[in-house]
Formats: structure tokens, C-alpha cells, sequence
């Protein structure tokens, strides 16, 4: 993959400016439809889930409170884990994105509303909504192409360092939590000049997330495990084991929104004096969704329409399976990728594209099992030489 | 010691409060946010109603002719509105009454006249208002009223039976559009009070002059009026030129809006919103619109629910076109459901 702008072949060279724009009017009325139409069903649904997520979690930790017997232990860990899912994904990265701010309950708002999660609500969405959503997918601006410490794109020239990426990757995904927060905080940034890291927002900052770090913390590996008395190791598994599996799990879902093969990223001088019907189509061409069934989407967010998500980051997430097939249709018109896949093929997708990238461009699709002994001599001669070997060699393989 | 159990409770149910989680048993449990349970609606003509609710064990009570203001979800969105309570201050389940009469467009009122369910849970706050009797009781009284405005005497006339001699001048559109028309009939003909019904259908409007001749030892009589601005401004000037001025005391129940503003552009300076106010719209109203979580009350300024701190700029009081205008650095507090940007606003929210 590569930016767009400099692909040989561009998905959007056939669009005429004015197609562009009328793409946007459509994309407008789609959205309005949904505004209007917002009423007692949709408030009920998020009451509903809350309601469910909170009576799950409650019921999952008495469950823990006797997890020395190893059915409580299994049935509470289970519960934990989805209510813990639920919280971050259906409930609070929705609410936090004002999408249920229509209804003006203070209990229920973008402005009110603290997570599950390492990072505070307000930090969060200063690096998401803020950030993400607005320059999705534009190298060196949307920091979440990668969490800056990723290689996401063969313009970006190879290091040795990458091939520990698909490691990196994976622990970022067991602790997705605290990689989030340290991404919100711009911790690489920041850490990295002595005047940053005196500056006194940023430390403020720092202290916020360790006050909310030690208050997840204590909830879930002293608090509760001593409410377990004689279960307190167990239960302290079970909590640590309840957050792993929801950390793998948005990070799972995650990658999949932008992550497969096959969707786009854009240059930074691209998106100057962008326009409304642009920032649409960077959208759509920037975003990949995960089909799958009705309790997967709500298990994923509803992040599963990635596609309607990015498009309307703050309408109902109950909203967007009905919305999809107008966009489809959208993308069909004006020929261009929905892409939309089960969630082990985006995953994998995902994943091979880490991979892919940490190893210097095209080895992975050169290399066949009779070639394997000299690719690999090539990659360790790579690795070892300086950047002047680097480059003769990957010269030669272009 | 309680603060420190509070304290670790909290630790317990981090990033949530205990009270989240209490709320999904018990919603009116003492120390709760307060809120009430709609446990019945009684029609009373064929537009009003009188709304029983089961207030939370938080609620103090109230004296006959406050209001209470109630935040009930229309749509799914809540909204807040303030109604005069009209119950027994001794009922036996406990519970209060509001009595509402459906307004023509009247996005809450509507629904709660005709839609709404025993079950619903509303959110309240305590009972507020200075329309209410003086300690010291009139010896002789006068309730003028039209329409809904009869709800708050209601309250008075059912808590109030110590009151002698009492005169309720009363204006409807026919004999059944009269709010406890029964009730009130039934005290006539007990002769607790005297009433007095016009029906506007006939009679045409309650007129400020006619009223001396219906009540010819009006000046011995302290008076309450509760209904539509206009009868208000006319009793008021009326009163007044007969130097009765302080012998009256009204209630209003709809702003009236004299004058716009020029318009805006409103910034919110914790919340970071920033939007364009016409000078038509309450600042309140454009907030809202804008996705801005708002205080708010009665919407017709005079519950102070909804003030916020102006910073700076300048805005319009839409009841009577005073400007207000704050130097950077002040915090002037703005009505902000009765008040329209008039220039650049910072409000502080």
C-alpha cells in the first residue's frame, strides 16, 4: 500500500469534483433522515444496554467474590469480560463521541460521562474525536495509523527495528488500555525534549491519567480481589484476565477499521483546503467494516460499521446497520470499495499487513519456499549492514 | 467515618459512582437525585390533566400555590418544565399533583395530558415559588384566574380552608373547558367561596374594569392573579391607577417576549462550543440545538434555573429589551432561556 495520491493506479481518478460534492448532498441527507427521525426507541436502546452492561458486571463480580470455585471463576471472568467490552465499546466510546448527546441527560452525556479505561474520557476524546476523525488516515497526522511507533506504509522507509513490530503489536493489544493512554498523552512527543517535559500541561495531563491509571488499578487488583477474601488471588486472575480479553478485543476491532489491505491512506498536503464532500470521500475510502451478526456488531460497538461510523461519528450506533445499505449503495454508484469482510478475514488481513511492513518492502511476496535460504541471507545482511547496505539491497529489489 | 465508607465505595465502583448502580434498584431512594414516579393521569377536561407522582424520599414538600419544575423525556430528549402543584398537602400515599393543561403546540404539555403512563419516572426538583398565601391569612381574598392559571389557587382553595371569604373570578373558553369546574362548583354551592365563571366563548375576554363591578369591596380584598401576560398587564395597570398596587400579586406563566436582539456569536468557554445566535432566540434554546448540556427551568424566566455567568459581550432580555453587557473578566449571571445574544458572547459552562 501506499498514499493514494501517489498510487499508479487511483481509486478516485474516475470522480469529477462535482460528483465529489454531490456524494457529500447525498451522504448530508442520509445523515438528516436519521437526525429527524431520532426518538423514544433509540433513548431506550442505550438505557437498555446500560442497564444490561451494569446488572452483567454486577453479577459477574458477586459471581468472583467465591472464585476459588473454579465455575464462579469461569462464569464471573466470562461476564467481566463482556460487561467490560460493553462499557468501553457500545456504551463509552459512543457516548463519548456525543452520539446520545441529543437526549440531554446529564447521566447520558459526552461532557458527563468517565470509562472503563486507562485513559480519561476528556483526554481521549481531545486524541479521537478531535484528531482521528478528523485526519483519518493522512500520514503524519492521524496518529492512530500505527500508534507513531508502527511502520504503516511502504513510503515509510524500513528499519531493523520493525521486524520486533508484529511483537509490538501484540503486547500494544494485551494492554491496549495503557498504550491508549500514553497515545493520548503523546508521551513519545512529549518525553522527548526537556521543555516538553517540564511544560506544565503536559504534566498536569500525566497526572490526570495516573490518578485514573491508580483508581482502575485499585478497583480491580486490590479492591475487589479483598472483597473476595479467601478468593482474592483468584479474583485478582479473573479481573486481570477480564481486561486482557477486552483489550485484545478492541484492539482487534480497531485494527480492523483501518487497518486491512485494501484501504487507503492520504498524503498531508492532500487534505489543505479539503471540502466538505472530500473529508467524506477520505471517509469512505479510509475506513474497512466487519460484517458478522447482530450481537457482533453491538459486541464491536457497532465500530463493525466502520464505514457509517467514520461518516457519522456522531450519530446512534444503533442507527448505522440500518443506514449501511444506503451508503453501499453510495459506493456503488460511484464506483468505489466498500470493503466489508468477516471478522477473522479482517483481522488476518490486519495482521499480515503488520507483518508485511516490518519486514523491507516486497520480501514478504518474493519470498517462496525455494527462494527462502537466499531471502533470508538478504534479510540478515539487511538487518546487520548499515543504511548504505540497506539501500543498495532494496534498490535491487525494486 | 461515613465519608470514608462513601469514599471507599466509590474507589469500589470506579469509573461509575455507587448511585449509578443503586439507581437501577431503587430510583427514589433518599439521597438519590430526586425524581418522581408518574402513578396515575386523571383527566380533567378535555385538554388537562392531573399528573399523581410518587415523589423520591429526597422531596421537602411544598406550600399550596409553588410550582414544581419536572424533566420528563419527550422523544427521548428531556425537557424540563415547571408546573403549578395542586394536591392535598395531607395525602395519605404521599404523593403530589401537578394539574397540566395541553398547549397548542405544546411539545411537553401535550404529552403529558395525553400520552404519558403510570410507571414513567421523571426527574423533579424541590418545590419552588413565591405565589403562595402570607402567614398572616387575608381576611378577605380574591383569586383572578383564566385558563390553567386556576392550578396554583387550586392548591390554595384544597390545602386553605381557613380562609373565610374568598372570591374566585374565573375565565374559560366554555363551562367545560373550566379546570376543576366541578370542584369549584361544588365549593360554591358549599359556600366556602364565591365564584365567579366567564366563559370566553360568550362572554369575550375578562375584562380588568368589569372586575370592580363583579367584585364591588375589591379594595378590602388582597388579590391573586395567575394567567395569560396580557390579563396580568391589564390587572396590574388597573390595580395600580386605583392605588392598589400592593394588594396584588400576580403569576406569570409564559414569558413575553417585546424585543430581539441583534444576534451573535455565543461561545462557551469550558465546553468549548461556539455557535451563532439569532437575536430572536433565547440563548437557552440555541445551546440546545448545538448539542449544549443546559441548565435549565421554566423557560420563562422566573425559576433562575437556567443562569449562567456572562464573561463578556452583551445580551438582550427578550421580555423587555434591556441589554446587559459584561466587561471581560466579569461574571454578569444571565437568565439565559429569556435572554438573546446581542453581539458576541463568552458564557462560562
Amino acid at each position: 500500500m501506499t498514499v493514494l495520491q501517489k498510487k499508479s493506479e487511483n481509486p478516485i481518478a474516475h470522480l469529477s469534483a462535482e460528483d465529489i460534492e454531490i456524494i457529500g448532498k447525498e451522504l448530508d441527507t442520509i445523515r438528516q433522515g436519521v437526525r429527524d427521525s431520532l426518538g423514544e426507541d433509540d433513548a431506550a436502546y442505550i438505557r437498555r444496554v446500560i442497564d444490561v452492561q451494569r446488572k452483567l458486571e454486577l453479577g459477574s463480580r458477586a459471581a468472583l467474590l467465591v472464585s476459588m470455585f473454579p465455575p464462579a471463576w469461569v462464569v464471573g471472568t466470562i461476564g467481566l469480560s463482556v460487561a467490560k467490552i460493553l462499557e468501553n465499546m457500545e456504551i463509552g466510546h459512543n457516548i463519548l463521541h456525543g452520539q446520545w448527546d441529543w437526549m440531554r441527560d446529564p447521566k447520558i452525556h459526552s461532557t458527563t460521562w468517565e470509562w472503563d479505561m486507562a485513559s480519561p474520557a476528556e483526554q481521549w476524546k481531545h486524541s479521537h474525536n478531535e484528531l482521528h476523525h478528523t485526519y483519518t488516515n493522512v500520514i503524519g497526522k492521524d496518529n492512530d495509523l500505527g500508534y507513531g511507533i508502527m511502520r504503516v506504509d511502504e513510503d515509510q522507509r524500513w528499519h531493523p527495528l520493525y521486524l520486533a513490530q508484529p511483537l509490538w503489536n501484540f503486547i500494544n493489544a494485551c494492554f491496549f488500555e495503557y498504550g491508549i493512554a500514553a497515545y493520548d498523552l503523546e508521551l513519545g512527543k512529549n518525553l522527548a525534549t526537556k521543555k516538553r517535559r517540564q511544560d506544565p500541561a503536559f504534566r498536569a495531563a500525566t497526572r490526570q491519567v495516573l490518578k485514573k491509571i491508580r483508581n482502575q488499578a485499585g478497583k480491580d487488583y486490590v479492591l475487589h480481589p479483598l472483597l473476595s477474601g479467601p478468593s482474592f488471588l483468584p479474583t485478582l486472575a479473573a479481573n486481570f484476565t477480564a481486561n486482557v480479553v477486552r483489550n485484545l478485543w478492541s484492539h482487534s476491532v480497531i485494527m480492523c477499521g483501518h487497518f486491512p489491505e485494501g484501504v487507503e491512506t492520504f498524503e498531508k498536503k492532500s487534505i489543505d483546503g479539503e471540502t466538505r464532500g472530500e473529508w467524506y470521500l477520505r471517509q469512505m475510502l479510509g475506513s474497512a467494516n466487519i460484517s458478522g451478526s447482530k450481537a457482533m456488531h453491538i459486541m464491536t460497538g457497532n465500530l463493525s460499521h466502520q464505514v457509517e461510523h467514520h461518516l457519522f461519528p456522531d450519530l446512534p450506533s444503533n442507527r448505522y446497520a440500518e443506514i449501511a445499505p444506503k451508503v453501499k449503495d453510495i459506493f456503488d454508484r460511484y464506483g468505489l470499495t466498500y470493503h466489508s469482510a468477516p471478522l477473522y478475514k479482517q483481522v488476518a488481513s490486519a495482521w499480515h499487513k503488520v507483518i508485511r511492513l516490518s519486514l523491507p518492502n516486497g520480501w514478504l511476496a518474493e519470498t517462496t519456499p525455494k527462494n527462502a535460504p537466499a531471502q533470508v541471507v538478504k534479510l540478515v545482511r539487511m538487518t546487520t549492514g548499515g543504511k548504505k547496505v540497506r539501500r543498495e539491497l532494496s534498490r535491487a529489489a525494486a | 467515618m461515613r465519608d470514608r465508607v462513601l469514599k471507599l465505595a466509590e474507589l469500589i465502583t470506579t469509573p461509575l459512582l455507587p448511585s449509578d448502580y443503586l439507581d437501577l434498584v431503587d430510583p427514589l431512594r433518599s439521597g438519590a437525585d430526586l425524581r418522581g414516579r408518574i402513578e396515575a393521569v386523571l383527566p380533567e377536561t378535555r385538554d388537562a390533566a392531573t399528573i399523581v407522582i410518587r415523589p423520591g424520599r429526597s422531596w421537602k414538600g411544598h406550600t399550596p400555590g409553588q410550582y414544581v419544575r419536572i424533566g420528563i423525556d419527550v422523544d427521548g430528549v428531556r425537557q424540563w418544565r415547571a408546573y403549578s402543584l395542586t394536591s392535598h398537602l395531607g395525602r395519605t400515599d404521599g404523593c403530589i399533583a401537578v394539574t397540566v393543561k395541553a398547549i397548542p403546540d405544546g411539545k411537553v404539555s401535550n404529552h403529558l395530558v395525553h400520552r404519558t403512563k403510570p410507571g414513567t419516572i421523571v426527574q423533579l426538583d424541590q418545590a419552588t415559588g413565591e405565589f403562595v398565601l402570607p402567614a398572616e391569612r387575608p381576611a378577605k381574598a380574591l383569586f383572578v384566574t383564566a385558563g390553567s392559571g386556576i392550578t396554583p389557587v387550586m392548591g390554595m382553595l384544597r390545602n386553605h380552608r381557613e380562609l373565610a371569604d374568598v372570591v374566585l373570578v374565573h375565565s374559560a373558553p366554555t363551562r367545560d373547558d373550566v379546570v376543576f369546574g366541578d370542584e369549584l362548583r361544588a365549593l360554591a354551592a358549599d359556600g366556602r367561596i364565591r365564584l365567579i365563571e366567564r366563559h370566553t366563548d360568550v362572554d369575550g375576554m375578562l375584562d380588568a374594569a368589569a372586575i370592580a363591578e363583579l367584585v364591588p369591596d375589591l379594595a378590602e380584598r388582597a388579590t391573586w392573579a395567575c394567567g395569560p401576560v396580557g390579563m396580568l398587564e391589564a390587572l396590574e395597570a388597573h390595580w395600580a391607577a386605583a392605588g392598589l398596587g400592593d394588594r396584588l400579586y400576580s403569576e406569570r406563566f409564559r414569558p413575553t417576549v417585546l424585543v430581539t436582539g441583534e444576534g451573535g456569536t455565543v461561545s462557551f468557554t469550558r465546553n468549548g462550543t461556539t455557535l451563532e445566535a439569532d437575536g430572536a432566540t433565547p440563548i437557552l434554546d440555541a445551546a440546545e440545538e448545538a448539542g449544549v448540556l443546559m441548565p435549565s427551568g421554566c423557560r420563562m424566566g422566573i425559576c433562575y434555573g437556567c443562569v449562567l455567568p456572562l464573561r463578556e459581550g452583551a445580551v438582550r432580555d427578550l421580555r423587555n429589551g434591556e441589554v446587559t453587557t459584561a466587561a471581560p473578566g466579569d461574571g454578569v449571571l444571565i437568565q439565559t432561556c429569556v435572554s438573546a445574544a446581542a453581539g458576541a458572547c463568552d458564557i462560562d459552562h
